[in-house]
């Protein structure tokens, strides 16, 4: 019971980062019509900002310490970071410590304008291009991106933790009943559950209850007829670009701790929030969130000894298995509309 | 009045034959020479065939740091670094018999059919004599069959697996770097004094030719202990997040996971295991333990402090104290800002052995060549004496076990060295079962005439 506890925790886990990049890759199809390749990358760029403010935190002085010499035998230099000369040692070092939940902030005007230049620079002027299209340019231009990280910020992992505060494991079985030391479960990836729970919530709530909201729902649904009644909807589905865009951001900097950011991981994930997006239904939001977490809780399991000794490989194929037999006898998805991919 | 003998059978039959002599590769046309790119002007060209793109860019970026280091010293500019200390005096800083060493690099992207197209490319377009280097098991076999094809001299960079020159081994092909069968050898008796003889060991590993023979070698290693393999899971190349593998483990019965991950997969294991508190965990009544069987000094960076405390093993690392070890880590250092890594190590002293064999055997005739280097002993170029064995091209030398530092100083001394096993501890048979056994041969040396 314990190893199945475990695998469902994993699941909802790596099921909240697939929904995260799933809602706003479904997003974007929802209302530009756009299947957008590039959208993984927009996760790694998030990462990559959580590198970039713990890099600006640990910029520093350098000092020459005589007592200790370096790996060629010259006095060591040492370095102190500004932000402990500027604001002590103490505030410095909690700045440094919590780089990566301070990084959010930095991320969402980062990614509104990243999403906003992406779609106002590139993306619109495929709009009335054939999917095909849309598809080669957004993944060519993934590959710059993640090229251009790669330069910046070499081929590596770059490690990047979780503050002090959530560096350990809580005793998750003991609030079930289960004995100490059973159920262990990092305190960070709790955190990603609810912060994923958190901003998922928030876009649903910002598309349901609010005016803003109601005319993109409307654009979505019938776009032609909104623009008939005097309403810019381009402008709206920019902005709606722009939050996608912040929210894969935001998902990529709170998964550094979980996974140390390299150039390609944006690629990694871009493939799976796909089939999650088709499995839940190209443009449903409620889909795609469904899916990422199903998907998410389906993978885990799959990678379950008992499982693999069954059926080998399956931890490997199983979402790919998913959306195969979703594809035969759904294809609209699990939450898709009527019509869409069915035609 | 003049008959012309055109035909249009004649004429397709020409074509035919001209066409498929010049679709031909070069490699298999080169009857002028006495072997394949024979070197006639006055300089003589290396291929280094490094990942330059994909995931192992920045230890291909190291290696051609290195490779190119190793060229100036064959030339005589800088400090000439290692050839200070090598016990083989045959290069003096004028080149390779008369000819100044120059070289072209090759982008393997750590994919066995890139690297063969650009190591192909460099042989018949540039003309280089022997390639050097790499950052993969699956590119190295790869690779060393190409060179065994066309006639020139394979210097495998970092390769662990059993197999390049086990099963997998080829006459033109030769291997500093350690293996599997040594990692396991050498950290075996470090982890009894470390852990004891009663222990559950738990693998997770790789799943491809690198990952299976390493498991293998340090479960080999490890039951010879009297330790108990609980389990061994395979995990896909690149998987990023390992939680789902292992979660299982801490109620498996195991005390120690060893990670049979290398690079970005070893970085996420290891941080991942240590976030699941399985370094902080008690297990039959023991410490939790985590051993990586191969370190690199990348791989260390990366993962950062995780690594406190957790065992593994290395080619070799520029903390060591022999002369050869000191004079390389100057001429790096003061060039580049930053001490080599092992993969750096391998590759300069890979170009230097072929330079020198050269010099010795008086020939670039692959064969010569091959023949000068095997068996040969020597010392001077880090981890004390050495041997390139006869039978089977594999280098044989002392091996390093080492531990993540508690207090490093500086990013450069995350890891540091336990203990520098001897050669005789890490030998075995040519024909050892996990080196193919008696069917494993190298098989003729082909100079490509």
């Amino acid at each position: 019971m314990d190893a199945i506890i475990l695998q469902i925790l994993n699941g909802l886990d790596k099921g909240s980062a697939y929904a995260l990049i799933a809602l706003g890759l479904t997003l974007i199809f929802g209302t530009l019509g756009v299947v957008n390749f590039a959208h993984g990358a927009l996760f790694m760029i998030g990462a990559f900002v959580a590198v970039t403010l713990q890099r600006i935190f640990n910029l520093s002085t350098e000092h020459v310490d005589p007592t200790k010499t370096d790996f060629l035998g010259n006095p060591l230099k040492v370095k102190v970071p500004y932000v402990e000369s500027w604001f002590g040692p103490e505030v410095g070092a909690a700045l440094i410590d919590w780089s990566v939940p301070i990084a959010i902030v930095l991320a969402i005007p980062v990614m509104l304008l990243v999403g906003f230049v992406m779609e106002r620079g590139l993306i619109k002027h495929f709009y009335k291009r054939p999917h095909a299209d849309q598809i080669l340019v957004t993944f060519g231009l993934a590959i710059v991106l993640q090229e251009l990280v790669k330069y910046f910020f070499g081929a590596n992992p770059i490690q990047t933790g979780a503050p002090d505060a959530f560096s350990g494991s809580m005793d998750f079985g003991v609030l079930l009943g289960f004995d100490p030391n059973t159920i262990m479960y990092p305190y960070w990836r709790l955190v990603y559950f609810l912060f994923a729970a958190i901003v998922i919530g928030g876009v649903f709530a910002f598309l349901q209850f609010t005016t803003f909201g109601m005319v993109v729902r409307a654009g979505m649904a019938d776009r032609e007829t909104v623009g008939l009644l005097g309403i810019n909807i381009d402008k709206r589905f920019t902005i709606m670009f722009g939050l996608a865009a912040a929210v894969a951001g935001v998902a990529g900097v709170m998964y550094t701790p979980i996974l140390a950011p390299n150039y390609h991981m944006g690629m990694d994930f871009l493939v799976l929030s796909f089939v999650v997006v088709v499995v839940g239904g190209m443009g449903s939001l409620p889909g795609a969130v469904a899916a990422g977490f199903l998907l998410g809780i389906l993978q885990s399991f799959a990678s379950m000894n008992e499982i693999k000794s069954l059926i080998p490989g399956i931890d490997q194929v199983i979402i790919y298995l998913v959306a195969i037999l979703i594809l035969l006898t759904r294809p609209r998805g699990l939450l898709g509309r009527a019509g869409v991919m069915e035609e | 009045m003049s008959k012309s003998n055109f035909t249009r059978r004649g004429l397709l039959k020409t074509g035919a034959v001209t066409g498929a002599g010049l679709a031909m590769p070069t490699i298999f046309t080169s009857g002028a020479a006495a072997f394949t790119n024979e070197p006639t002007g006055n300089t003589v060209t290396f291929g280094f065939n490094v990942p330059q793109t994909g995931p192992y860019a920045d230890e291909g970026l190291d290696e051609l740091r290195a490779q190119e280091l190793a060229v100036e010293h064959i030339n005589g500019m800088g400090d000439g670094g290692m050839l200070n200390t090598f016990s083989s005096k045959a290069l003096d800083g004028t080149g390779i018999l008369g000819k100044k060493a120059d070289f072209v690099t090759g982008d393997t992207q750590t994919k066995s059919d890139a690297a063969r197209a650009s190591a192909k490319s460099m042989i018949e377009k540039d003309g280089v004599v022997m390639i050097n280097g790499g950052s993969s098991s699956g590119v190295a076999v790869a690779v060393q069959g190409l060179c065994q094809e066309a006639g020139i001299i394979f210097m495998a960079g970092l390769t662990h697996s059993n197999d390049t020159t086990g099963k997998d081994r080829k006459a033109n092909g030769f291997r500093h770097f350690f293996n599997a069968y040594m990692s396991g050898a050498a950290l075996a008796p470090v982890l009894k004094e470390a852990y004891g003889t009663d222990r559950r060991a738990y693998h997770l590993t790789a799943d491809y030719t690198w990952g299976w023979t390493q498991q293998e070698s340090i479960q080999s290693a490890t039951e010879a202990l009297g330790w108990e393999t609980v389990n061994n899971v395979l995990t896909p190349v690149g998987a990023g997040d390992f939680s789902s593998y292992i979660t299982p483990v801490m109620n498996s019965g195991a005390d120690v996971l060893i990670l049979n991950h290398y690079g970005g997969d070893m970085i996420n294991s290891l941080t991942q295991a240590v976030q699941f508190g399985l370094r902080d965990a008690q297990a039959n009544g023991k410490n939790f333990e985590i051993v990586v069987p191969l370190y690199s000094e990348l791989m260390a960076a990366g993962a950062g402090e995780n690594i406190k405390g957790v065992y593994g093993s290395m080619n070799w690392n520029w903390q060591l104290s022999d002369a050869g070890t000191q004079a390389f880590v100057k001429s790096f250092g003061e060039k580049y800002g930053r001490p080599p890594s092992n993969s750096a190590h391998t590759c300069y002293v890979q170009t230097l052995l072929y330079a020198d064999a050269v010099t010795r055997a008086g020939s670039f005739n692959p064969c010569a060549v091959a023949e000068a280097l095997e068996g040969f002993e020597f010392d001077g170029l880090g981890n004390g004496p050495t041997l390139y064995r006869a039978e089977d091209h594999q280098c044989f030398k002392d091996v390093l076990v080492m531990k993540g530092a508690e207090n490093p100083t500086t990013e450069y001394d995350t890891l540091e060295i336990v203990e520098q096993t001897a050669v005789e501890q890490v030998m075995y048979e040519p024909n050892h079962p996990m080196f193919g056994g008696d069917d494993a041969t190298l098989g003729e040396c082909n100079d490509g005439a």
